[in-house]
């Protein structure tokens, strides 16, 4: 491999690693600057078997909560997206009992009235706006389940599309909502209920079930290996 | 140096890198560049299996190592089941809980069992989105030529054929639960073209396809009040004596005890191999991608297809180290972004297929064209600003949200600046050979997703895996539930487990490891 010292990146943390002292639970530990918090608790010999799923942001299972050196405010993270710094605290949020409702989506009669059966707290939001501030995703939730009560369920389903579940905006809330449900209920309705039925997509499971490419799939399957791969380098 | 200043060049050459095509590679010459810089191309990566179904085949010596590892159970277990279904699903991401909903659906007493939580899977993590064949000017039928050149023509017909002409009602199941797939404005699905495919055919919900298609099926399972095995890995399936699977041994990780339950059906939806990190690869899979279903179904004897090759995405992140081998979406260069060695040269067409793209840039990076880290890594600029040079201000904050927000996290902005990349261990394209009911040759053992085998040949296509998982897992769900509504609870042995341990024996012994790994050892021990 040749060698062109011109093309590396800067990497000082890498070059010297630096040690930071940070408390998991409570406890001091002392770990190299900038790895993740989920690689921090490996660092630190802890085995985590709850509270690691995706690694990449998506699922929703590290949801944490910390606070910064001499910063009284605690805030959340997903673990495996944050960087651990000199004086974090952390501790991972265990599961948290919130009710989930129980629908049957296909069946509904009326979902922008069903919301208020299913989740009768939803209009008793006390707009204290705790939720938006424990979103890891940085949804503004709290507009999110007033749009849910005034049935603008196409707007809730915009907003919470990058809704990863982690439930962190439920313990928070004092009027006991779990916004993240409601959310995916409404968006599930929407999808369900209000979406345009997209008629390309019937015409084409018709055209399958009537036959149409039986004649192209009964010239393509009797076709030996040499032809199928010259048809395939063909195709554009 | 500075990592502004390199990412210059990428700047410098924009404009001059637009007006370029690069033709896609030949057959033959596709073939040579894979051959001399492909992973799977490595020999001495690679060992053959000294006993079981696949005796004699060569595979990576990580996954080796495991299929010929011995069994956690000893020979004295209570087999005495604490739970009973009609049909078992193992494993909690797209393929089982598609399975699931359409084996309850037929009228089956369901179980789902998962080592972590319901929905924890690579599944969740899919960005660029589905293919399925919706466009006019495009059929099933080409959708299958596409995927069988993207296989190296290896791809099992049959099971191909289901999986294409199945695509479009699976669209539908999922937009009638609810899925939200992005629209035209004349309310048709929208399509993308993704690497490798000749019409534009991926729907996709931005990039959180797989995320919004994991929390429909989720909330689906919990709201049929099927039940859940959370935190339960599987050890070990358990047979008749007479060929046929009857249920599993399972370990429960809260409490370290074994729960057995009996099925008359299994379904193994168990997923990847990523966190076996072969031949030193970062991965972009999930937490417990440790193949345990390959070694499950080994042990009782089902056979497996391809699985000496492994798919490395093109564009697993190589800086900031946090995010060392987290995945970059294809989406990105779906909608036209370059790749970029450091002397801002382009060399090679972004859409051809991943093994291709893949062999590339490994080539550009040994060849000394690469960009390298101070921790010793390695890879090529994929040029992100150019997305909004090319289709206006905001297109990659409005088309790749999830992917802004990572890299925002670690203070870059990738609207702004390239990203550097490296291929990342993303897929196995290989697994337990499986019918078109996705049963295995272990009679009502079925396996479903990326733990199967066949449909992929040598090489899966882009947004083939989200339709893999829809499909198969709901034949075999439903082929699952049919069986079970005929026939009677079969004996629970582990006859198969003497037979196997005897095969070890007579072959020089196990590998010295017990399998299944259930989850990668990442603690640190001293």
């Amino acid at each position: 491999m040749t060698q062109n010292d011109d093309n590396v990146i800067d990497q000082p943390e890498v070059l010297k690693p630096r040690m930071v002292t940070i408390e998991i639970s409570g406890k001091q530990y002392t770990v190299p600057e900038g790895i993740t918090v989920i690689k921090a608790m490996w660092y630190a010999g802890q085995e985590v078997v709850r509270g690691v799923g995706c690694l990449g942001g998506f699922c929703g299972a590290c949801a944490t909560y910390y606070r910064t050196k001499d910063d009284p405010k605690v805030k959340t993270c997903l673990a495996c997206q944050t960087a651990v710094q000199d004086g974090m605290s952390f501790t991972m949020m265990p599961p948290f009992p919130a009710r989930k409702a129980i629908y049957d989506i296909r069946t509904l009669q009326d979902p922008k009235q069903d919301l208020f059966n299913l989740y009768p707290e939803a209009p008793l939001c006390r707009n204290c706006n705790a939720c938006t501030e424990a979103c890891p995703q940085k949804i503004d939730v709290r507009e999110g389940v007033w749009k849910a009560v005034f049935g603008d369920f196409q707007s809730v389903s915009d907003m919470f599309m990058d809704c990863v579940m982690c439930g962190m905006c439920t313990p928070v809330c004092i009027a006991d909502i779990a916004p993240n449900f409601v959310a995916l209920y409404v968006s599930r309705a929407q999808g369900a209920h209000f979406a345009e039925k997209p008629r390309g997509l019937e015409a084409r499971i018709k055209e399958i079930e009537e036959g149409r490419f039986d004649d192209e799939w009964n010239r393509i399957l009797s076709m030996n290996e040499q032809e199928l791969t010259e048809l395939c380098a063909k195709v554009k | 140096m500075n990592i502004h200043a390199l990412q210059q060049i990428v700047h410098q050459t924009r404009d001059v890198r637009r007006k370029q095509t690069i033709p896609r590679l030949s057959p033959a010459d596709r073939d040579q560049l894979i051959h001399k810089y492909h992973p799977d191309y490595r020999a001495s990566a690679y060992r053959p299996l000294r006993f079981g179904p696949n005796e004699g085949e060569k595979t990576v010596v990580e996954l080796a190592t495991l299929l010929e590892g011995d069994s956690p159970l000893g020979d004295h277990v209570d087999l005495t089941p604490h739970h009973q279904a009609d049909v078992l699903v193992i494993g909690g991401g797209g393929a089982g809980c598609a399975a699931a909903l359409h084996a309850h659906e037929a009228g089956a007493k369901v179980i789902l069992a998962t080592k972590l939580r319901l929905g924890d899977s690579n599944s969740v993590m899919a960005q660029g989105g589905m293919q399925v064949s919706v466009a006019p000017e495009d059929s099933p039928v080409t959708h299958f030529l596409d995927t069988l050149r993207g296989g190296h023509m290896e791809n099992d017909h049959h099971l191909l054929k289901v999986m294409v002409e199945e695509g479009p009602s699976i669209a539908k199941w999922l937009i009638d639960l609810g899925v939200l797939f992005d629209r035209q404005a004349d309310g048709n699905l929208h399509v993308k073209k993704g690497g490798g495919s000749s019409k534009p055919r991926l729907l996709t919900c931005s990039d959180y396809t797989g995320l919004e298609i994991m929390r429909v099926l989720k909330d689906e399972v919990i709201n049929r009040r099927i039940q859940l095995l959370e935190f339960c890995a599987a050890v070990e399936l358990l047979g008749d004596g007479d060929g046929a699977c009857t249920g599993a041994v399972f370990k429960d990780l809260d409490n370290q005890q074994y729960v057995v339950v009996a099925a008359k059906a299994v379904i193994v939806a168990t997923g990847g191999i990523g966190r076996l990190h072969i031949q030193g690869f970062p991965t972009s899979n999930h937490y417990g991608a440790t193949g345990d279903g390959l070694c499950l179904c080994y042990r009782i004897g089902a056979k497996l297809s391809h699985i000496d090759t492994f798919q490395y995405h093109p564009s697993g992140a190589v800086y900031p180290e946090q995010l060392v081998g987290a995945l970059v979406t294809e989406g990105i260069r779906s909608e036209g972004g370059h790749l970029v060695n450091a002397r801002g040269e382009r060399f090679v067409n972004e859409l051809d297929t991943r093994d291709v793209v893949s062999s590339s840039i490994i080539r550009e990076c040994e060849e000394g064209r690469g960009i390298r880290t101070m921790s010793g890594r390695v890879g090529v600029w994929l040029d992100t600003p150019l997305l909004d040079a090319e289709h206006g201000p905001g297109t990659v904050e409005k088309h790749f949200p999830a992917m802004v927000r990572q890299f925002e996290r670690f203070g870059i902005d990738i609207s702004k600046e390239p990203v550097l990349i490296y291929p990342t261990l993303h897929y196995q394209n290989g697994g337990v050979k499986i019918d078109t009911n996705s049963e295995t040759g272990v009679k009502n053992l079925f396996v479903a997703g990326e733990a199967s085998g066949g449909l992929h040949g040598r090489n899966r296509l882009m947004g083939n895996s989200l339709l893999d998982l829809m499909v198969f897992g709901k034949r075999a769900g439903l082929t699952a539930a049919a069986r079970a509504g005929s026939m009677k609870q079969g004996k629970l042995t582990l006859k198969h487990l003497e037979r196997f341990r005897a095969e070890a024996k007579k072959h020089g012994n196990f590998s010295g490891v017990i399998s299944p790994m259930i989850l990668p050892a990442y603690t640190r021990k001293t």
